[in-house]
């Protein structure tokens, strides 16, 4: 019985349920977190997807961040997005449909380039050199691409995840007094 | 008055080119056309306003090239007061984060503690208690008032009215004095924390809450009697440092100066968080996008914030002022005199931290200066995989460049000021 229940199961199932087509938004995979929209288009795709999404009415960049997935590379993402080590991550607004959209978008660490947005969006302007500040993740087309928060001549990218966290060393001194 | 939202996103469309130099000394954003002369002898002149200037606000530093008296070209360079906060925050827990995130805007503390804490909170998909979110609100919205009024006066004493900022600082101090009695610290309050606030209110928070209404209206009106209808403060703000709706969609801004050029947009109407969907108010909002206009919306956005406030006192709840829920709570103070289990469960909380479940969100809140928004990212762990504060202060810096090009430097110092910038939010 129980050796041959599940075969007729599975056999039934397959036919009946021709895999349902992953939600897509003009070419590029549909998820949802916690309830909001997350767009995930392929690099090539993606100044395109942006250019999409503002021609939808996504007119405002709200806000466009890294994140360095080096030590969480087995991260939830959906069928057929390989996670790279980076991603950038931009925050769009439709102020007409009062709705939010996000695009999440892997940048591989051998070659941390992604097209800039700030033809379309002139405020990202700041946020991609954040971005390329941070770590070091390169914007091509962005009019001035050069530290905006650490001083012109830091090296290294402190948010990458293998940039260590400094210390300074802090002598306590035992208080004086009765013991 | 209110424009309808469809035009501004309509014209803004190819609206907008750029005519940035790549590489030039001074770095701008996209302008008008006709603004944007590029200097081709030795006539002009640049300057530097800060670090340290005192009408900066903080540590701002304004690069600006002069020709005489015009600002040709301006760029704000930023970093003086960066201090990893997005790194430190990786490297404490959710319990912590507040903490952290606190020192961010610390003229408006209460709206970074929230905005982790929803943030938080989303991704344990946790249910908070009424009492607690008309808390939050309560000292958002007085905190709103301090961050407006503590504005007014800075503004004021960079325009030449000192006496203002005499005023300000004072309407400021009682409403800190409030805060100080309900989170033990007038700034940087570690108040609100995921799952609630850290406290209930005080005895008597009631009457402390009603002399601050008490009194404000009255003050309000002498402000506008001071300034609204004095000709030289007319003079130094009505034309100044105009920006357009399109120009502020493009970049991003929010908030005040957003409202002032007459777009209709506020996120505790628009995308309502806490209980801002069960209070009336109104979205106040300006026609011409100068100066005057963000200094009328600031000082009406009090009177709205106190209507709230009434609401609020009106409509507080019994109840808990944190979640129940044991992954997230301490146990109380009592509890642990008397049980092992209490102060294992405590002891864990508070070196451990909880666990928060694998995702990403992101939560924005409107703060007085627009969007604060917090994208965090959890792999599973005590500790935020990655923080990111979107700040609004650091969009909004954006605005400097088109709304001083052209104008005067006197007015420099009064477009910086109504910009508000807070360092501390701007740099991180």
């Amino acid at each position: 019985m129980a050796p041959d229940a599940p075969a007729p199961a599975d056999a039934e199932a397959e036919p009946e349920e021709p895999p349902p087509p992953p939600p897509t938004l003009h070419g590029a995979l549909l998820s949802e977190s916690r309830g909001q929209s997350v767009v995930h288009p392929d690099r090539p795709a993606y100044l395109g997807l942006i250019r999409a999404l503002k021609d939808d009415g996504f007119v405002m960049c709200v806000d466009l961040c890294g994140a360095d997935y080096l030590v969480k590379r087995n991260r939830p993402l959906p069928d057929g997005v390989v996670g790279e080590r980076f991603e950038v991550v931009v925050n769009l607004l439709s102020l007409a449909e009062r709705r939010r959209i996000r695009v999440r978008v892997q940048v591989p660490e051998s070659d941390p380039r992604l097209p800039s947005i700030y033809e379309l969006h002139p405020g990202s302007e700041a946020m991609e050199r954040e971005a390329y500040d941070m770590f070091g993740i390169g914007f091509d087309g962005h009019p001035d691409l050069s530290r905006i928060l650490m001083p012109d001549d830091w090296e290294g990218h402190p948010l990458r995840k293998d940039y260590g966290i400094g210390r300074i060393p802090v002598q306590f001194k035992q208080a004086g007094g009765a013991r | 008055m209110s424009q309808t939202l469809e035009t501004p996103v309509a014209a803004l469309v190819g609206g907008i080119e750029s005519l940035r130099d790549p590489g030039a000394v001074l770095r701008i954003p996209h302008l008008p056309e006709s603004v944007d002369e590029v200097p081709t002898d030795d006539e002009t002149m640049i300057i530097n306003m800060g670090p340290q200037h005192p009408s900066t606000h903080g540590v701002l530093r304004v690069m600006m090239e002069l020709r005489g008296e015009t600002v040709l070209r301006c760029k704000p360079v930023i970093g003086y007061l960066h201090t990893g906060m997005e790194k430190t925050g990786e490297d404490l827990t959710f319990l912590q984060g507040p903490t952290n995130t606190t020192r961010m805007d610390y003229v408006s503390p209460m709206f970074n503690e929230l905005v982790f804490s929803l943030a938080t909170e989303k991704l344990l998909e946790l249910e908070i208690p009424e009492r607690a979110t008309w808390i939050r609100m309560l000292m958002c919205e007085l905190n709103r008032m301090s961050s407006q009024v503590l504005w007014l006066a800075t503004n004021g004493m960079d325009l030449g009215a000192v006496s203002m900022m005499i005023y300000g600082f004072r309407e400021r101090e009682s409403i800190l004095a409030f805060f100080e009695k309900t989170t033990g610290l007038r700034m940087n309050h570690n108040y609100i924390r995921p799952g609630g606030v850290a406290a209930d209110l005080p005895d008597g928070w009631r009457d402390d809450v009603m002399k601050i209404l008490d009194v404000f209206p009255g003050r309000l009106d002498e402000y506008e009697t001071l300034l609204t209808g004095q000709p030289i403060w007319q003079e130094r703000t009505q034309g100044i440092g105009v920006i357009t709706a399109d120009e502020c969609v493009a970049l991003g801004i929010t908030g005040p100066i957003l409202r002032s050029t007459g777009v209709d947009w506020d996120l505790r109407r628009d995308a309502p968080y806490l209980f801002y969907d069960q209070v009336d108010f109104n979205v106040v909002v300006g026609t011409y996008g100068d100066t005057f206009d963000r200094y009328a919306i600031r000082l009406n956005e009090i009177r709205e914030s106190m209507g709230i406030i009434h609401q609020i006192l009106e409509r507080m709840p019994a109840g808990d002022y944190r979640a129940q829920d044991k992954k997230v709570t301490p146990p109380p103070r009592a509890r642990i005199d008397e049980s092992m289990e209490a102060l294992i469960h405590h002891f864990k909380i508070f070196t451990e931290g909880f666990k928060v479940p694998e995702g990403e969100v992101y939560v924005a809140v409107e703060s007085p200066r627009g969007e604060l928004g917090c994208y965090l990212v959890s792999d599973g762990s005590s500790k935020p995989y990655r923080m990111h504060i979107r700040g609004p202060s650091f969009v909004n810096l954006q605005a400097l460049a088109p709304m001083i090009q052209g104008g005067l430097i006197a007015d420099a110092v009064a477009i910086i000021s109504t910009v508000d910038p807070v360092m501390g939010e701007v740099d991180r």
